[in-house]
């Protein structure tokens, strides 16, 4: 009561006073929501701006033809080449063998969990993967160089301490938790009628999930792998630890050699002064890396988006 | 014409007896059963092998965690090492990075979620945020390389890290924002709209309570990750043999509240368990194991209380 007397004797002017303050804070609070919403923007344009202006000083030194062909890097040395290929060699073994153990073991976990499984069991494993997902990839290191190595070299004595097939298992492993519950989810998204119509078919559980769900999945099972590439070739602990530092050009798994990302540690890791070659050829290794796994995202971003509109 | 022509699937047509039927189902459900044994065996293979690993690292690392480790700076004897430096640097720099990440995360899920207009414009944004997410932390850490230490001149310093770090979980917190403010039914908004609410009233007293659970699931995932990421720190240039303290924020003489720490070099868990770890003595090894250990604690802690917080959410709230 008393309030809508109050109201009643204020004049009017005083009222709209009031509300052009109200909307003049709405409007600046939208603007400064709108502001750290541009952060994300401006982030991507600083990684893109600082790659390229340091990597332009780079190639002002080195052709980018040396650079995508030779097959010998090492900037550091006085005998100096800027061949990317040692790196993206190694990269690619170290990634490949990463998913040769984490595709089939992640999607068969994916389906089991999905189609299978009862719901109880589903509802205590999901957690556990997410929760392996967070495990910092250093420790995944330490695994790969004095666990899983020491066991690979009693089977193969012949190996080298740091080298690229335990760091690939380990990356693998790493890797399953994380395929597996992308490719789940991507399982768990297709209607349950189409299970349904299926089943009165007369089709058995393995026949549905075989023909049935996984083909209907079929790009979110893709988008799960191909964010497991781009993660297989980002990482960097696993391989700075027990790949090796020696930039080699070869796909043996069986010998050490550094990755792209494990370049960049390697340098970042001594003291190496602003502006000289060795530093930026870090931000040229990092600049192809980023090509890579954006390149990966992209298709993987696609992939899982076409998948969300079907259903 | 329709004679001479083999129908391939002719034994599909053909009408059994019932034996034939029979056997047909039984070797269905034979296929069933292994393949539900194979996905067992892969899931309970996979699991153990983490669980395995883990358990060495805790077995291996067990003798070292002990009292005397966590109140040690490192060393060059390793017996007497610690990891005093590395998780004092750790917790400033995770303060660092919750106070940057935490506000500004939250303000960009409120701003695509309920404030942004559908065009050209917000799809960019949005594009950008799906790509962060999946950007390699080394890019972040070359991304602070050359822009705060090179060139706001930053320094290799506590508030350097924080920051990278805290680009580094922007995208997590954003994602679980979102997630978290999308579940929250319109009439909710409706009716704060009803009695007179501003937009902003709406968000602050209603859509951000509401989904503060979320919200925070995803800021302690955030967290956890930022904790266990040792590549852009390398690169922003820590030190992996630190033995002081930086200077303490809090005083007894006033102003009480000093800034000086945010100017310190500084080493973190996962550094310290990285520089042991390449080292090529066994005893240096024990000491990363044992931080390994304390590292893969407090990380499950992290995301296991976000996991459980994130089920109870969802288990409870029934619009």
């Amino acid at each position: 009561m008393a309030t809508t007397q109050l109201l009643k004797d204020l004049p009017v002017s005083k009222r709209l006073a009031k509300n052009i303050k109200r909307n003049f804070i709405e409007r600046v609070i939208e603007i400064i929501l709108m502001l750290s919403a541009l952060t994300a923007v401006f982030i991507t344009v600083g990684i893109v701006y600082i790659l390229v202006t340091e990597a332009s000083g780079f190639f002002s030194d080195v052709s980018v033809f040396e650079f995508l062909t030779s097959r010998q890097w090492s900037p550091l040395f006085e005998d100096a080449h800027y061949g990317i290929l040692p790196l993206i060699s190694g990269t690619l073994t170290t990634s490949f063998i990463a998913l040769g153990i984490a595709v089939p073991i992640g999607t068969v976990a994916a389906i089991y969990l999905s189609e299978f499984a009862s719901h109880k069991a589903r509802e205590t494993v999901k957690p556990v993967l997410e929760l392996l997902v967070g495990v910092p990839t250093v420790v995944f290191g330490y695994f790969a160089l004095l666990f899983v190595t020491p066991i690979l070299q009693k089977m193969i004595p012949s190996l080298p301490t740091f080298n690229m097939l335990g760091a690939g298992i380990v990356m693998g492993i790493m890797i399953i938790p994380y395929i597996a519950s992308v490719a789940e989810d991507a399982m768990r998204a297709v209607p349950m009628q189409m299970r349904e119509g299926s089943y009165a078919m007369g089709a058995t559980k393995f026949q549905t999930a075989i023909r049935v769900v996984t083909p209907a999945a079929t790009s979110g099972i893709i988008a799960a792998y191909i964010l497991g590439i781009s993660r297989a070739v980002g990482e960097t602990m696993v391989v700075a630890i027990a790949a090796g530092q020696q930039p080699t050009f070869t796909f043996n798994p069986l010998e050490g050699a550094a990755t792209i990302t494990a370049y960049i540690v390697q340098v970042a890791m001594g003291d190496l002064p602003h502006g000289s070659i060795g530093y930026q050829s870090i931000f040229a290794a990092g600049m192809v890396l980023f090509v890579l796994t954006f390149l990966f995202n992209i298709i993987g971003h696609l992939a899982r988006k076409r998948f969300a509109e079907r259903y | 014409m329709a004679k001479n022509t083999v129908n391939p699937d002719e034994s599909l047509i053909k009408p059994k007896t019932l034996e034939e039927v029979r056997a047909m189902i039984k070797s269905h459900k034979r296929n069933d059963f292994i393949f539900s044994c194979i996905g067992l065996l892969t899931i309970v293979f996979a699991l153990l092998t983490l669980l395995i690993l883990f358990v060495d690292l805790v077995m291996d690392g067990y003798p070292k965690l002990n009292y005397q480790f966590f109140t040690e700076f490192p060393s060059r004897k390793a017996a007497h090492a610690g990891i005093l430096s590395a998780w004092v640097g750790s917790s400033l720099i995770m303060l660092v990075t919750f106070i940057t990440a935490v506000p500004m995360g939250v303000a960009t899920g409120v701003y695509l979620e309920e404030y942004a207009p559908k065009n050209w414009f917000t799809d960019i944004i949005e594009i950008n945020v799906t790509n962060l997410a999946g950007v390699p932390s080394i890019i972040y850490g070359l991304l602070a390389l050359g822009l705060f230490v090179y060139t706001f001149h930053l320094g290799q310093t506590i508030v350097t890290a924080g920051l990278t770090l805290g680009l580094l979980m922007l995208p997590i917190v954003i994602v679980s924002t979102r997630e978290a403010i999308r579940s929250i039914p319109v009439a909710i908004r409706e009716a704060a709209y009803a009695v007179g609410a501003t937009k902003w009233q709406v968000m602050l007293h209603h859509v951000i309570q509401y989904s503060f659970g979320g919200i925070l699931t995803g800021i302690i995932i955030g967290m956890a990750r930022a904790l266990g990421e040792t590549a852009p720190i390398i690169t922003v240039g820590a030190l992996t043999f630190i033995a002081f303290l930086p200077p303490a924020p809090l005083m007894m003489e006033p102003p009480f509240i000093s800034f000086e720490w945010l100017q310190s070099g500084f080493t973190v868990l996962p550094i310290q368990m990285f520089s042991w770890l390449s080292r090529p003595e066994h005893a240096f090894h024990i000491n990363a194991a044992a931080t390994g250990a304390v590292i893969i604690m407090l990380t499950l802690l992290m995301n296991g209380t976000a996991i459980w917080l994130r089920y109870r959410i969802r288990k409870n709230i029934k619009w």
